[in-house]
């Protein structure tokens, strides 16, 4: 006994264990993966926008409630017709070389972000802005852009429409600010250490890739005496599993996700540090509404009703994620308060199944002559998940076969309308708004899997983007899901839950439902 | 173990003796106590995953709702305590009025009331259910009270159950079926192609071994997951592609040792001496220099089917191997692996098959390079 | 020797050519493209991307201008990871893979040697049976077991070692990868040995070696081992170059910043560059540990000759 005790303490002792004793000062974080980019106008990940939180601030951000307030821009007016938004900059608001930060530099950082040759991957999210989509194209040059500085305090940023959310757009990763001066001297090389110029409460210090990202704090961040923890260090984790061991024995504090499959050990051992909260992400299944077995809403409605959506959240998923019988998050803005739903969703199993049993006759279909094939990119949780929807139908004698496919040739087969029955998807929300859930089943947009086709429901979906009153436009985006769910052209399964642990010796961890997370607003004991 | 000292001359010599070389090592295998135990040992776990699926009351796809992640027991679900509350539960889905349930054996019954005529209609959630079958219903005339009884199920899950609540045990069945084919299938294009390309290189040297050499760094070098990805788009996927795509890579290695072992052969005095008698270089390769190579290669087939297995649950991994609900040891442990500080027996019984069925071919594999040993007579 | 040498190394030049050429076309007929993600693109902002990344030129020019950057050594920017080059990824994972590599490698080589050898000449002893069950055992037991077990047990139960995480300068962190590594290797070396030493045993000159009366210890290190290191040099030839290019189960559980998980990132995020990359590296290492291989065997066995 006593020769092991005293084997660690020389291992201990010959070799300083830095991971082992971090310091009060350093936070070790976990992230979902590395990031492609540090350049935001080419980020798309959340893995990113966790990094980029902590490095930029935006004209607006957002609390440690994820609720919208003021960033670099102190305040700001809406003109009467919601299109014009003049922001007066923060005074004394600097980057991290001690330069200030400009209504300029919004300027640039704008216009960089919608010239073609930038190629930004979400430049689509700010095409609200005048002339932002004809820039993209390169119909218009970049100077065309409805955005302008006047002097360097004032920023005019004009829409071409009115759009309620447009705050909480501004939110993105997309909408944080480049320093003009170094983006221009380092050409493709500023998002390294030691060229990276950043506004926020941070600053980038060494990227080891599949190692770890290192922040130090940055002292001419304007609100730097709030700001507690010294040090960063992000560190990938593919494997959630190696997160939680790595957890448990110290070495990180906060792991932004967790192994769905030992959800049951976490919550015996580690049930006050474990995290789980409503997030604004759907889990839905697309059908293919061109193909003749689906076109009737009736076989889809029906199908939809097979699925036992509790029983998916609570064991295969266990409990981490939500059942669910619509398409907009619960809990998200700009919705109204009771949105509609599956009407099915409160019967009972074997009543559904009646009921379903009635639509198959009704449409002529004998669910014993249906097959289906259930399409989904690998991941044992999608297996699990569609294994058991597949003996869901089969109990109506619906006959299901499985098709899992690797990833990137996954996601590329429905964009490039592959031939599937039935598909998984996932949709992660990127502002709190319903209009960014809904928008996905009108029918020109790229990602309507199912390719549905509804002018009633397009028709709703425009007249909401020329709604100024909030509570208008949320009756008439409920109106559209109330289209929607009528037709199911892609079935509600779940909403995500957001998962994570947060070490106790952390506080100020607030959980929000977009799950944001910036460190500034963190502490962490001894 | 049966070593016995050499009495004889290392010339192969078996024909002179009446036995061909193979009728010789059967019989010497026969001898090895250890290698016919691992003989019995691959046969019965064969049969098992051939027929095991199809006897077994379980079938390996079917979704038990009511038992997701059940260990594994070898008394029978649901349990005892399980079975009053789970009743409660349906007979509150049904929406009837209800006395108190009695448990008697296997029987279970209560007393059912209600305002208007009980819809017979109710005994489907207890058909439906996981935990009863032969529901029945009696029903007074007026058809306002009535007895529901009900079997209680005894299902037996002696490896427990999956995340969604299907038998391990015929999970590991059909787990058995996809990897030993495919240890099976790797052994054999290792044996075939392996062999004759490696000893046909070393044997011919020069320019041609540099050539079929380079042959095989390229073929080393090709990314595998590529090839893999490519043979699914354009093949479909299918149990075919995924034992072309294995077979394919594993027998490189075999080709490399048997080419080295082959370099060393065709140097000695046995060799020369056939040479000389004016053998051909195919009678050489296949009655001098192959069956001298057997001793690696045997135990290099024992090291290659647990590296195919593996390779295939790393490509049912990346989603390009076997599709659900078929499944795999390689794939079964590594599901285990990701459980196995919840659910520890979803990794131990199919990391215990796969250990069994490695043993045995180790021992077997023993057996057979100690029988097939030209020297060894 | 010299001049074998020299030739096998001139044709390793149109070999890595072969392959370069091969794989550049193999991976451009897989489905899907680098900006395929689960959140996909506008239409409109992919043509954009793949005109910055040249992708929209026709693939026998891209295919040029890929091996004139080559023959510079530039191996391209990468797609999935856009703030490097593949050059500025291998600088920084090329050093870690090859040191755990060579470490892993090292004590597998030693350890399984040894064991082998003592169960040969203690064959069918208890010796002989434990080695052979714990090999069994190393080989079924497959990394991404062993892996969360050692970290699990080690790191987070007993907290001797860290849980994950790497440092080129801290050993302390190198114990339980190369550990993992080295296990299945060190088991199937020792099975390879374990065969050869028994046949080389019974060879004629290792038993004109014991008729004259020299010591076991003598025989069986200078005559016996020497060739029954044959199968296992030709098996740890491809092997040393694919430990040295790193392992994506241990990179992936113990967070190392490795090589080895390129290769399949790169091919799951078709990271054209990046996979070329990787396999750039993997058939030097291929190439350059094969000839090692073969210059060893001449060494270890003089009767083989390569000319």
């Amino acid at each position: 006994m006593k020769r092991i005790s005293i084997l660690p303490g020389l291992l201990a002792a010959a070799l300083c264990l830095p991971g082992m004793q971090a310091s009060a000062q350093v936070l070790m974080r976990g992230n979902d993966t590395d990031p492609s980019t540090l350049d935001q106008h080419k980020t798309s990940t959340v893995a990113e926008a966790n990094l980029l939180r902590d490095l930029y601030e935006g004209l607006v951000t957002q609390d440690a409630g994820g609720d919208v307030i003021p960033g670099a821009a102190e305040s700001w007016e809406v003109s009467e017709d919601g299109r014009t938004y003049t922001f007066k900059m923060r005074e004394g608001a600097k980057w991290s070389n001690g330069d200030p930060v400009t209504s300029d530099d919004f300027l640039f950082t704008l216009r960089r972000m919608m010239t073609p040759a930038t190629a930004a991957g979400y430049a689509s999210i700010l095409f609200d802005i005048e002339n932002a989509e004809a820039v993209t194209k390169g119909e218009m040059e970049p100077a065309e852009l409805g955005v302008a500085a006047p002097d360097p305090q004032t920023l005019v940023i004009t829409l071409k429409q009115p759009t309620p959310y447009f705050l909480e757009l501004l939110t993105h990763q997309t909408g944080k600010p480049l320093h003009q001066a170094s983006v221009e001297e380092h050409g493709v090389n500023f998002t390294r250490a030691g060229n990276l110029v950043s506004n926020g409460a941070y600053m980038l210090e060494s990227f080891v890739p599949n190692d770890k990202i290192v922040m130090k704090k940055n002292p001419e961040f304007w609100d730097a005496e709030n700001v507690q923890i010294e040090e960063i260090q992000w560190i990938p984790f593919e494997d959630r599993s190696a997160c939680l061991r790595r957890f448990e024995a110290g070495e990180v504090h906060v792991c932004s996700d967790v192994p769905a499959e030992q959800m049951a050990y976490m919550q015996d051992n580690l049930p006050d540090r474990l995290r789980i909260a409503p997030y604004l992400g759907t889990y839905y299944l697309p059908v293919k509404t061109t193909k003749d077995k689906f076109a009737d809403p009736r076989v889809r409605q029906a199908i939809s009703m097979l699925i036992d959506r509790q029983f998916l959240a609570d064991e295969v998923w266990q409990e981490t994620m939500i059942p669910a019988y619509g398409l907009v998050p619960p809990g998200i803005a700009n919705y109204v308060d009771e949105p509609p739903m599956l009407d099915y969703a409160e019967m009972d199993l074997l009543d559904r199944e009646d009921r379903a049993l009635e639509l198959f006759e009704e449409a002529g279909v004998d669910p014993a002559d249906l097959t289906v094939e259930l399409s989904y990119n690998s991941s044992e949780n999608h297996r699990n998940t569609m294994a058991a929807v597949a003996d869901m139908l089969s109990n109506v004698g619906i006959k299901s076969s499985l098709n899992e496919m690797e990833g990137t040739g996954y996601f590329n087969y429905l964009r490039e309308d592959g031939d599937f029955d039935i598909a998984r998807a996932g949709w992660i929300g990127d502002y709190s708004d319903p209009q960014n859930f809904l928008y996905l089943n009108e029918g020109d947009v790229s990602f309507n899997y199912s390719k549905w086709v509804n002018e009633e429901y397009d028709a709703k979906m425009a007249e909401a983007a020329q709604t100024l009153d909030l509570d208008e436009r949320a009756r008439i985006l409920a109106e559209a899901e109330r289209i929607y769910l009528d037709e199911v052209p892609t079935i509600p399964l779940l909403y995500y839950s957001s998962r994570a642990l947060v070490s106790d010796r952390v506080s100020g961890w607030e959980d929000n439902i977009l799950n944001n997370h910036a460190t500034r607003w963190l502490t962490l004991e001894d | 173990m049966t070593i016995k000292p050499d009495p004889t001359e290392a010339l192969p010599a078996g024909e002179a003796q009446g036995r061909s070389l193979w009728q010789d090592a059967w019989l010497r295998l026969r001898r090895n106590r250890a290698a016919v135990a691992s003989m019995i040992v691959l046969a019965v776990l064969t049969l098992i995953g051939a027929f095991g699926p199809m006897i077994w009351p379980h079938p390996y796809d079917r979704v038990y709702q009511q038992f997701v992640r059940v260990p594994a027991s070898l008394e029978a679900y649901p349990r005892e305590e399980a079975v009053l509350p789970a009743f409660e539960r349906l007979l509150t889905r049904a929406r009837v009025d209800h006395g108190e349930p009695e448990l008697s054996g296997s029987e279970i019954s209560v007393g059912l009331t209600s305002d208007e005529a009980i819809d017979p209609r109710i005994l489907r959630y207890f058909q439906r259910s996981d935990l009863f079958f032969a529901p029945a219903l009696d029903l007074a005339d007026d058809g306002l009270t009535g007895t529901l009884t009900a079997r209680v199920e005894r299902l037996h899950f002696y490896l427990g159950t999956d995340a969604i609540g299907r038998d391990m045990a015929a999970r590991i069945m059909i787990g058995v079926r996809i990897s030993l084919s495919i240890g099976i299938l790797a052994s054999v294009m290792a044996l075939l192609l392996g062999v004759t390309y490696g000893a046909v290189s070393g044997y011919l040297g020069g320019k041609v071994d540099n050539v079929m050499m380079r042959v095989v760094d390229i073929l080393y070098s090709l990314p595998f997951i590529f090839f893999v990805i490519l043979l699914v788009v354009f093949f479909g996927r299918s149990l075919v592609i995924i034992f072309i795509a294995i077979g394919a890579t594993e027998w490189l290695d075999m080709a490399r040792i048997v080419r080295g072992q082959t370099l060393s052969l065709k140097r000695q005095e046995f060799v020369q001496a056939a040479e000389a008698m004016g053998a051909t270089k195919a009678g050489i390769l296949f009655r001098h220099i192959i069956p001298n190579t057997l001793g690696p290669v045997v135990v290099f087939v024992t090291l290659l089917v647990p590296k195919a297995i593996l390779l295939e649950s790393l490509l049912s991994f990346l989603g390009l191997g076997v599709q659900d609900p078929l499944t795999s040891l390689g794939l079964l442990i590594s599901e285990g692996a990701a459980n196995m500080r919840g659910a520890l027996w979803l990794l131990i019984w199919p990391a215990a098959t796969l250990t069994l069925i490695l043993f045995a071919l180790n021992f077997l594999g023993d057996g057979l390079r100690d029988s097939l040993d030209p020297k060894d007579r | 020797m010299l001049s074998y040498t020299l030739k096998r190394l001139m044709s390793a030049v149109p070999t890595v050519f072969i392959i370069v050429t091969l794989t550049f076309f193999l991976i451009r007929l897989a489905p899907g493209g680098p900006f395929d993600l689960e959140r996909p693109l506008d239409p409109l902002i992919l043509a954009n991307l793949n005109r910055a990344y040249n992708l929209d030129a026709s693939l026998w020019s891209q295919y040029l201008t890929y091996l004139g950057n080559l023959l510079q050594g530039d191996l391209g920017p990468s797609f999935t990871r856009r703030d490097f080059s593949v050059n500025d990824l291998f600088a920084v994972g090329l050093p870690v893979s090859i040191l755990l590599g060579s470490l892993a490698l090292s004590l597998a080589a030693v350890l399984g040697t040894f064991f082998g050898a003592w169960a040969a000449l203690r064959q069918n002893s208890a010796v002989d049976y434990a080695v052979v069950g714990v090999a069994t055992f190393g080989i079924t037991t497959p990394t991404f077991v062993v892996a969360p077990l050692l970290s699990l047990f080690f790191g987070v139960v007993l907290g001797w070692l860290p849980a994950g995480g790497w440092s080129q300068a801290n050993p302390i962190y190198w114990v339980l990868p190369v550990v993992t590594l080295a296990l299945p290797q060190v088991a199937i070396i020792a099975r390879l040995v374990r065969g050869a030493t028994i046949e080389a045993l019974r060879s004629n000159h290792v038993r004109t070696a014991r008729a004259y009366g020299l010591p076991t210890r003598v025989v069986v290190g200078v005559h016996a081992l020497r060739a029954a290191m044959l199968p296992a040099v030709s098996y740890l030839g491809p092997t040393a170059a694919g430990l040295l290019t790193g392992s994506v189960v241990i990179e992936t559980i113990f967070g190392i910043p490795g090589i080895g998980r390129y290769f399949v990132q790169g091919a799951l995020g078709r990271d054209y560059t990046l996979v070329m990359g990787t396999v750039v590296v993997i058939a030097v290492f291929i190439v350059l540990f094969n000839l090692l291989v073969d210059l060893i065997y001449a060494w270890l066995d003089p009767r083989v000759r390569f000319d």
